[in-house]
């Protein structure tokens, strides 16, 4: 009978608690990031114009088709090759899960976007309203309420599949954890508090965003 | 005789195979109120959405004040830049079947929209002039109202006034009562009726004959690819000329009593 002892992993907990900083720096970084890349790709992709429809199609259907590993390796020891850059493991995973997620929210907007009734685009125009001033105003405010449920889905995706970053020693909550299983010779013990870490954090956003959903369905939305 | 502000001359439109104008040729001068009727399907609305280029036409000019919209391009075609089309719009408002009221706006901030995006004025003058619009339209009441909270001839009405606020010189209404119950018809015809009793130029399509009769100074009948008939609304609905105008009409009148 295995004999349960948490006592060495947490007295050494502040290699976790560094570990799991670290992971929600990434997540963070690549979230607000992949926000951006993600509408810019989905305006891309939704674009008459070929030559940015093209591009933007393309770099959404290789990130969303290629394993986040492969991407990471090939960033953290490819990209360095072709360009001189000194790429650290924060850089290397910050970019990969920035476009990655980029790719992911693209087609999250894109669906949002084209979702929105034909005559709630024509209401815009014929009072005047510019592309940009449409898209801004009468469009994404709808489609982000109608996106945010499949968007906070990819975010906690996002965050479980950070763990990656541990293959090329970023030190987040994963690699601070196989340290501490070394150290303490704990590894039942360690990875039972990295699963709760996530669990526990996982489920509290999940929670808020389930409330922040509903605040939205009552604030005039549904339909008109 | 004043000169119309707005023209329409040659105008063609096809989608794919089926050619719904040929040549359309149409004045609209100031104050004029021109309701378009037509069968199912004879472009009543096709025509509306090639005047403010909702649909783009394939050939013709549509002239605003005298001066032709869009340039000719390197393919013939006339192209219609942005800033254009965006200006041509502030002087042509239109209202909907479906409404068509933003849904995450109060009806306030619906009719201010315009006014504060488009036209850049500040927020305390387009709310004074939001609710002037809406008492027009006897809702001032529902300003801070979601438009999920209003029935449909309230929202057809705030349609109205969103329009309005924009100081369009004509205005297009797109059978503005055929979505509504008929206990609701009547309130937004008495907006349109009071907006044409101030002299506002408008081109209105409607299945309401009689009302047609009563506010329009044109009929415009559409069929074959353009304009079959037109004239007064004594000429073209009491005295029909054309065989086509006049089996609308008596269809029309089938059930009457
Ligand atoms: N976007 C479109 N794509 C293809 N065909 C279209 C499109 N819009 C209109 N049409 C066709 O063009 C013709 C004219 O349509 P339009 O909507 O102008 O008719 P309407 O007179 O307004 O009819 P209704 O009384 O039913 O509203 C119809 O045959 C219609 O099917
Ligand atoms: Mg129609």
């Amino acid at each position: 009978m295995y004999e349960w002892n948490f006592w060495p992993v947490l007295s050494e907990s502040g290699i976790l608690w560094a570990g799991f900083r670290n992971t929600l720096i990434l997540t963070a970084t690549a979230l607000s990031g992949g926000l951006v890349v993600g509408l810019f790709l989905a305006l891309g992709r939704l674009s008459h114009r070929r030559w940015l429809s093209l591009p933007a199609g393309i770099v959404i259907e290789v990130f969303r088709t290629t394993p986040p590993l492969v991407q990471l390796f090939w960033f953290y020891f490819g990209l360095p090759i072709v360009l001189a850059v000194e790429m650290t493991p924060f850089l290397a995973a910050a970019l990969t899960f920035t476009i990655q997620s980029g790719a992911f929210f693209a087609e999250i907007f894109r669906a949002g976007i084209v979702s929105i009734e034909k005559g709630q685009w024509e209401a815009a125009r014929v009072i005047g309203m510019n592309h940009a001033q449409m898209m801004r105003r009468i469009i994404l405010p709808q489609a982000v309420k109608r996106m945010f449920p499949s968007m906070m889905e990819r975010s906690i995706e996002l965050m479980k599949t950070t763990t990656l970053v541990a293959t090329v020693s970023y030190a987040d909550l994963l690699f601070q954890a196989n340290e501490l299983a070394q150290k303490t010779f704990r590894p039942l013990e360690v990875y039972t508090v990295v699963a709760l870490i996530y669990f526990i954090s996982i489920s509290a956003v999940s929670f808020l965003a389930a409330r922040l959903e509903k605040r939205f369905a009552r604030s005039g939305e549904i339909t008109q | 005789m004043t000169d119309p502000i707005l023209q329409l001359r040659g105008l063609e439109k096809s989608f794919g195979d089926m050619q719904v104008f040929k040549n359309v040729d149409l004045d609209v001068a100031p104050g004029d109120r021109i309701a378009i009727l037509g069968a199912s399907g004879s472009g009543k609305s096709t025509l509306l959405r090639c005047i403010n280029v909702l649909e783009t036409p394939d050939a013709g000019d549509i002239r605003v004040g005298g001066k032709p919209v869009g340039a000719v391009g390197s393919n013939g075609r006339v192209r219609y830049s942005e800033r254009e089309l965006c200006a041509l719009r502030q002087r042509v408002g239109m209202v909907f079947q479906q409404f068509n009221l933003f849904p995450h706006m109060t009806v306030k901030q619906n009719v201010t929209e315009g006014l504060r995006t488009v036209k850049g004025i500040a927020s305390a003058k387009a709310d004074e002039r939001a609710l002037k619009e809406l008492s027009r339209v006897g809702l001032a009441d529902k300003a801070e109202t979601y438009p999920s909270r209003l029935s449909g001839g309230q929202k057809q009405r705030v349609a109205i006034a969103r329009a309005l606020a924009m100081d369009p010189e004509i205005l297009l209404f797109d059978e503005p009562t055929s979505a509504l119950d008929p206990a609701l018809v009547g309130e937004v015809l008495s907006v349109i009726e009071q907006l044409a009793n101030e002299g506002r130029t408008m081109l209105l399509v409607t299945h309401e004959i009689g009302f047609a009769y009563h506010m329009a100074t044109k009929i415009v009948f559409l069929a074959e690819g353009g304009i079959y008939e037109m004239g007064t609304p004594d000429a073209v609905l009491k005295n029909p000329q054309k065989p086509l105008t006049q089996a609308f009409l008596a269809e029309h009148q089938r059930f009457h009593f």
